[in-house]
């Protein structure tokens, strides 16, 4: 007996003795920032390809744009950036962009009128995803060498018609319009891609970081450009981790091995949220949950209907419970934080008033279809409102399904309901304005299927021609009052039940100040961050 | 003259050497095998209800930025004639571009099968050095306190989710105790600190004798590694335990002992010898699936292995990817096979 033992207690101590014990630092160094995130939706780190969170966030710390935002003021809107100054003409349609002096690119190639011009240009020509922001503006291919000209330190950009320049400057906040070092690009082109390929995983910028380098799925090195216009960030270098895994960011936050964790649920929040040495962060996103109603259903079409899914949503329930402070409670198209962004939330859960405006459109023995896609948040606001509905008599049956098994039928008007999530593309409000509220061909044939309108086949009750008036107006002050007629008649009127904007709660060292994602018009900023 | 030479080549062909035909059958075997597992994915890949078009483009493109694209995937073509492209280039070790990164799917894979490669292999370390004495032991003392703390090893083992004991390890060990370092590959302050030589970071810090990287790195593999192990060692246990049992209760065993025999030896050189085939196939199964990639365990631990990367390229329908990433794992397989079946020959003289 003795020898068997032996034998096991032999393996196991070769086993055991694997187990080193390793010193765990206690924290991260004083001019290192280290960062937790999902970052597999990065496709590319090319600004006039790259369309995902994880990737703008990269570029935003990379790339100088003509205008940009203070990362630590976003309420001021845009602000110059390597453009200095700026006029607009007195048709409204060119703008004429003065170069900043002395600026350079972190190659040491100085940053001039030309390399602004390429760059709008290359995006234009490119043609990749995020390029609609740029040919809005009736920029194409063939008219880029005429709409989009240098001349010595100045850009002149000139538009098909007269928009409003708020929403011109907005969208080159966007990373698109980052200016990129023609030079470096166009010493890497290969088949005329102007750079394309090799910008997919280098950086040619003048922002405050380089890009070191990107493993898909795995992590993103940056370091400071020590000659950056701005100043010499304080990280020196910065580190985006890829740790999938809630816990395990808790864990490595905790720990101190990393500073902030980008992606935790609600539990993970309230286990840190009393923790030692971390702070909770909250900033408002501008992702919105919303049901649709199909307008091509003859009882969804009705306007008391429309009215009564509105006090079918227990928003505050929802909100409270299962959200859990990751969504707050917000009815209006514009994401709390936009130019003319509305406040008001007028609906609440109220099963009699739509109880009411049902009998008032003799609506009696209803059966719906709401289409979700398979995720865990979206299928319980489905099962909170398909029990609210209830209690009005209105059956609910929720589809689930993969992404393009909803889109497919959502775009194809096949759904009766769908529970949907949008994001904004750029920070002006004409993104979401732009195809909540507008919808100029409603047939079958337009095949609009990109604006969320069409999708549910409504004609916009007359917004059409407001969003496209409020585009154009110069004067901010009339087009913030613009939006805001938009948002009232919306609320009243749409067949889009929108319910929640998002909220991003980060957990955070704190001796991290000046850390921002971006809030809802902006992208991550390290530049500004500092460690007590 | 003619048929003497006819003759001759046919004396020739039937003289060629055993091993080269056996070769030859082997090599056929693999081809087809792959040829199917190819043609079985690429079905797969083009039936899922996941638009690669939607991945690359997202779902607010204009129809015709859709179209390019549709066009530049040579979607556009009979599926048939798509599969014989593919199947031409991956004859070419071309496994094309991943839709979603434009990155070479090849490079993808090197950079993360090495990661795998290095856990799957201290696991199944783990699983063997400990799995094969306590089978061993549980089957000579059954009924033993031993035998019955093996089964509750195995049991636990088989039946405790991945996910939860992967959290708590990482909780106790590393949160609380601070014994081992923390989710990822290696710490921080140590990326990219040696050079990538074989991708496999112990490796890579022995041949770059950066004993701190090695360390470092040991400690974040340690765990994951264990956990797999663990794993590993439940079934490794219980199979050498039931092999283990047959034998000793066979004829020739009684006969040792009669003959005067230590136990020892009666165990270590007659028993054991004779499962030892047995085993090579548990053992080669077991770590054929550790190579595969554990993908909850790589979530856990944020090691960028080829599991998680099959899977988040199929969520993202990234179909050169999954497609990719599925022919190595099930080239691994069939050279583990090939592997386990050279061993029989060297153990065990009938196989030979």
């Amino acid at each position: 007996m003795k020898m068997w033992t032996q034998t096991l207690a032999g393996a196991t101590m070769a086993v055991a003795l694997s187990f080193t014990s390793v010193a765990v630092l206690a924290e991260t160094p004083a001019n290192m920032l280290v960062v937790a995130n999902r970052i597999d939706d990065i496709t590319t780190m090319d600004p006039a390809q790259s369309f995902e969170f994880a990737g703008s966030d990269v570029n935003q710390n990379i790339y100088g744009k003509l205008v940009n935002f203070d990362p630590l003021d976003f309420d001021k809107g845009y602000v110059p950036d390597l453009a200095e100054s700026w006029v607009v003409s007195e048709d409204g349609m060119s703008i004429t962009f003065t170069m900043r002096e002395g600026v350079k690119f972190q190659s040491g190639n100085p940053v001039t009128a030309p390399d602004a011009e390429w760059s709008l240009r290359r995006a234009v020509i490119l043609n990749k995803t995020p390029a609609f922001i740029l040919t809005q503006f009736g920029f194409t291919p063939e008219n880029v060498a005429e709409t989009i000209k240098a001349d010595g330190n100045t850009l002149t950009i000139k538009t098909d018609k007269r928009y409003a320049t708020s929403f011109v400057l907005n969208c080159l906040t966007a990373t698109i319009g980052s200016i990129v070092d023609m030079k470096t690009a166009m010493e890497h082109e290969v088949d005329g891609d102007m750079g394309n390929a090799w910008l997919a995983t280098n950086s040619a910028g003048s922002g405050p970081y380089t890009l070191v380098g990107w493993k898909p799925n795995e992590s993103v090195t940056l370091q400071a450009n020590p000659d950056y216009y701005g100043g010499a960030p304080a990280m020196e270098r910065v580190i985006v981790r890829h740790v999938a895994e809630s816990a395990s960011q808790r864990l490595l936050l905790e720990a101190g091995d990393i500073d902030v964790a980008r992606n935790l649920n609600p539990e993970d929040i309230a286990g840190v949220r009393n923790a030692a040495g971390i702070v909770v962060q909250e900033e408002l996103k501008g992702r919105l949950m919303y049901l649709g109603l199909n307008q091509t259903h003859p009882v969804l079409s009705k306007p008391q209907v429309r009215q009564a899914f509105k006090y079918l949503v227990d928003y505050e329930g929802m909100q409270n419970s299962f959200l859990n402070g990751q969504y707050t409670t917000h009815q209006n198209f514009l994401p709390k934080t936009y130019l003319g962004a509305s406040t008001e939330n007028p609906f609440s859960l109220n099963i009699e008033k739509a109880k009411e405006l049902l009998a008032e459109a003799g609506v009696e023995n209803l059966e719906i279809e709401v289409g979700v896609r398979e995720a865990q948040e979206r299928i319980e606001i489905a099962q909170s409102f398909q029990n609210t509905a209830a209690q009005a008599g209105i059956k609910v049956n929720i589809t689930v399904g993969t992404g393009k098994q909803i889109l497919d039928r959502y775009r194809a008007r096949e759904l009766d309901m769908s529970l949907e999530a949008w994001g904004p593309d750029y920070p002006d409000p004409q993104t979401n304005a732009g195809t909540f509220a507008y919808n100029p061909d409603n047939s079958l044939e337009a095949k609009a299927t990109g604006l969320l309108a069409w999708r549910l086949a409504w004609d916009t009750d007359g917004l059409t021609p407001l969003t496209e008036a409020a585009v154009t107006e110069v004067d901010r002050d009339k087009r913030i009052a613009m939006y805001q007629e938009i948002q009232a008649k919306f609320r009243e009127t749409s067949p889009f039940v929108i319910m929640f904007q998002q909220i991003e709660q980060d957990g955070v060292r704190d001796n991290v100040k000046n850390f921002t994602t971006g809030e809802a018009i902006g992208s991550a900023d390290y530049s500004k961050v500092v460690k007590e | 003259m003619t048929s003497a030479n006819h003759e001759g080549g046919a004396r020739q062909r039937a003289s060629l050497p055993l091993w080269v035909t056996a070769s030859i059958k082997t090599l056929g075997s693999i081809a087809v095998t792959m040829l199917g597992l190819v043609f079985i994915t690429f079905i797969i890949g083009r039936v899922m209800p996941i638009d690669p078009v939607l991945a690359i483009v997202g779902e607010r493109a204009s129809q015709s930025t859709y179209d390019a694209v549709y066009y530049q995937l040579g979607l556009d073509k009979p599926v048939i004639v798509q599969f014989g492209y593919y199947v031409w280039d991956v004859m070419r070790g071309d496994f094309g571009m991943s839709l979603l990164n434009a990155r070479p799917v090849a490079e993808d894979i090197a950079r993360v099968f090495p990661a795998t490669l290095e856990l799957a292999t201290l696991g199944v370390c783990f699983g063997i050095v400990l799995g094969v004495p306590l089978g061993v032991v549980a089957a000579v003392r059954k009924g033993s306190w031993i035998d019955q703390l093996a089964r509750v090893v195995a049991l636990v083992g088989y039946s405790m989710p991945i996910f939860w004991l992967g959290l708590m390890g990482l909780l106790v060990f590393y949160g609380i105790l601070g014994w081992v370092g923390g989710p990822g590959r290696v710490g921080i302050f140590y990326e990219d600190v040696v050079p990538s030589v074989t991708g496999m970071i112990l490796v890579d810090s022995i041949l770059d004798r950066n004993w701190t990287v090695l360390k470092d790195a040991f400690s974040h593999i340690v765990l994951p590694a264990s956990l797999l192990g663990y794993y590993s060692l439940a079934y490794i246990s219980r199979m050498t335990r039931s092999f283990m049992l047959e034998q000793m209760s066979a004829e020739y065993i009684t006969t040792a002992r009669v003959k005067g025999m230590s136990e020892w030896d009666v165990v270590w050189k007659h028993a054991f010898r004779n499962i030892r085939v047995q085993l090579i196939t548990v053992i080669a199964l077991s770590y054929a699936g550790l190579l595969e990639g554990s993908v909850l365990t790589e979530i856990i631990f944020s090691w960028p292995g080829i599991g998680s990367y099959i899977t988040t390229a199929l969520l993202s329908a990234d179909m050169n990817a999954v497609l990719g990433g599925t022919v190595v794992v099930g080239l691994i397989f069939i050279l583990l096979n090939i592997f386990s079946d050279l061993l029989y020959k060297v153990f065990d003289p009938r196989a030979r």
